[in-house]
């Protein structure tokens, strides 16, 4: 029988406590910039212009549609021998997250958008509104509303993937694990305790997010 | 204002407008003319393009071919010139104001907002001024203890009497009206006929698709018969819709004189 002893861990607390510091920064940083980028990308899905149309897609399903893992790789490893673009870890890392959550941003935004009754630009138009403005005032303070809890869900999954970036040495929470369990040789508790941080961190947010859902959808 | 044309120009003048969707032809060179104050209905059965001619008046459908004017402005479509920019069709929307089928009411705003929304948003007016414009039409619509709720706590007929508040803020030359009682429960379809009863009476220049006959003999002053993309008949209300000259709108006419004695087709 194992015997657990999480003792061990209480003089790693700062390295656990700057882990956690990290992974919620960085966190914040590629929800915001995923976010820029996914509202860029959904908008130019609604475009008139076809290339527009055709570039947003091709980055889209680029990301949606290759590993997240694979794609920190590309970027760290990749990127700088094709283009001689040398990056920190640390951008390698806020490039790819915010460009990975763009790509489900976008069409989780573009859907919200269309799912609005066209008869709403409609009336916005006749009224003698330019279309940038009956998007500003008319559709997209409905399509927000709509789009606020799956844009919450998929931040929440922003937050676990950040653990991926420890394989470039970014010192995240699972970084700093990983350097504590080899330190104490006590891998088991390490990762116990590693998840229930993250558990700790999110469980509030999904209440939040159904509390959301159920306010939102009571105004309909 | 002292150039004699100047009364007796038609506030509308279409002329040889032509629309298609894909390979369906929609309108085939419609013309027609609207006297200023003077309220046209538009009848005839679904698909026969009427709401599609309503429509290309305020630009939501684009023509493929033809001459719009509505006041002063006026646009020529021929397939070649440029199509007018997204602002040209804009400043030429805020001359019409427009009543739909299913109200479209902006659902995240209050009754007041949605009827300030127009001079707030397009003409820039002041809050204070836009919402001193809206309470009067507000009242005038008979909604004044409406106007702090939401469209989604009214009924069809009010909702469709705050569309039409939120049309007139923008002082429109001209009131398009799509079907604007079709989508209402019968015992309400009154309320919103009487207000368009009182604009008509005001001397609003109304165009009007409905399949209200009694409402259209009543109030308006020249009916279009519309079949097929074409304007199959036209003339004073009274002539057109008691006694028509032309087999299809006797035809069409016949569904809803089933309690009188229709004309004989």
């Amino acid at each position: 029988m194992y015997v657990w002893d999480f003792a061990s861990l209480w003089s790693y607390r700062w390295l656990f406590l700057s882990g956690t510091g990290i992974t919620v920064g960085l966190t914040i940083a590629i929800v915001v910039l995923g976010l820029l980028a996914g509202l860029v990308a959904g908008l130019a899905q609604l475009s008139r212009f076809s290339a527009l149309r055709w570039i947003s897609w091709a980055y889209i399903e680029a990301f949606r549609c290759t590993p997240l893992l694979v794609q920190l790789l590309w970027f760290y490893y990749a990127l700088p021998i094709l283009t001689g673009i040398e990056m920190t870890a640390w951008t390698a890392a806020v490039l790819t997250l915010s460009l990975y959550g763009g790509s489900f941003y976008a069409e989780i935004i573009r859907g919200g958008i269309v799912s609005i009754d066209k008869g709403q630009s409609e009336a916005g138009l006749a009224l003698g509104m330019t279309p940038r403005r009956v998007m500003r005032r008319i559709v997209l303070p409905q399509a927000i509303k709509r789009m606020i809890p799956p844009l919450m869900n998929q931040s929440i999954i922003q937050f676990k993937n950040t653990s991926l970036v420890s394989v470039l040495a970014v010192p995240d929470l699972l970084y700093q694990g990983q350097v504590a369990a080899m330190d104490t040789y006590r891998p088991l508790e390490v990762y116990s305790l590693i998840a229930v941080i993250y558990f700790v961190v999110l469980v509030p947010l999904t209440a939040i997010v159904k509390r959301s859902e159920k306010y939102l959808a009571r105004s309909d | 204002m002292n150039a004699p044309e100047s009364t007796t120009e038609p506030k509308i003048e279409i002329s040889g407008l032509r629309k298609q969707f894909g390979s369906n032809i929609v309108l085939r060179d419609v013309n027609c003319t609207v006297e200023a104050g003077g309220v046209i209905a538009l009848i005839g059965p679904s698909g026969s393009g009427k709401s599609t001619l309503l429509r290309c008046m305020n630009l939501l459908v684009i023509p493929e071919g033809g001459r719009i004017r509505i006041g002063k402005d006026s646009f020529v479509f021929d397939g070649k010139a440029r199509l007018p920019s997204a602002r040209e069709q804009a400043r030429f929307r805020s001359g019409t104001g427009m009543v739909f089928q299913h109200f479209n009411l902006f659902p995240h705003m209050t009754v007041l907002g949605n009827v300030m929304e127009g001079p707030v948003s397009v003409r820039n007016m002041a809050k204070a001024e836009a919402e001193a414009i809206a309470r009067k039409l507000l009242g005038k619509v008979g909604l004044s203890d409406k106007v702090d709720a939401f469209p989604n706590q009214l009924s069809g007929g009010q909702k469709q009497r705050v569309a039409i508040a939120r049309a007139l803020a923008m002082e429109p030359e001209v009131m398009l009206f799509d079907e604007a009682t079709s989508a209402l429960d019968p015992e309400l379809v009154g309320e919103v006929l009487a207000v368009m009863r009182d604009l008509a009476a005001e001397g609003m220049t109304m165009v009007i698709v409905t399949h209200e006959m009694g409402f259209a003999r009543e109030v308006a002053d020249r009916v279009l018969f519309m079949r097929d993309g074409v304007i199959v008949e036209e003339g004073p209300a009274r002539e057109v819709i008691d006694n028509p000259k032309e087999e299809a709108t006797r035809t069409f006419l016949s569904h809803f004189h089933n309690r009188q004695d229709g004309p004989s087709a």
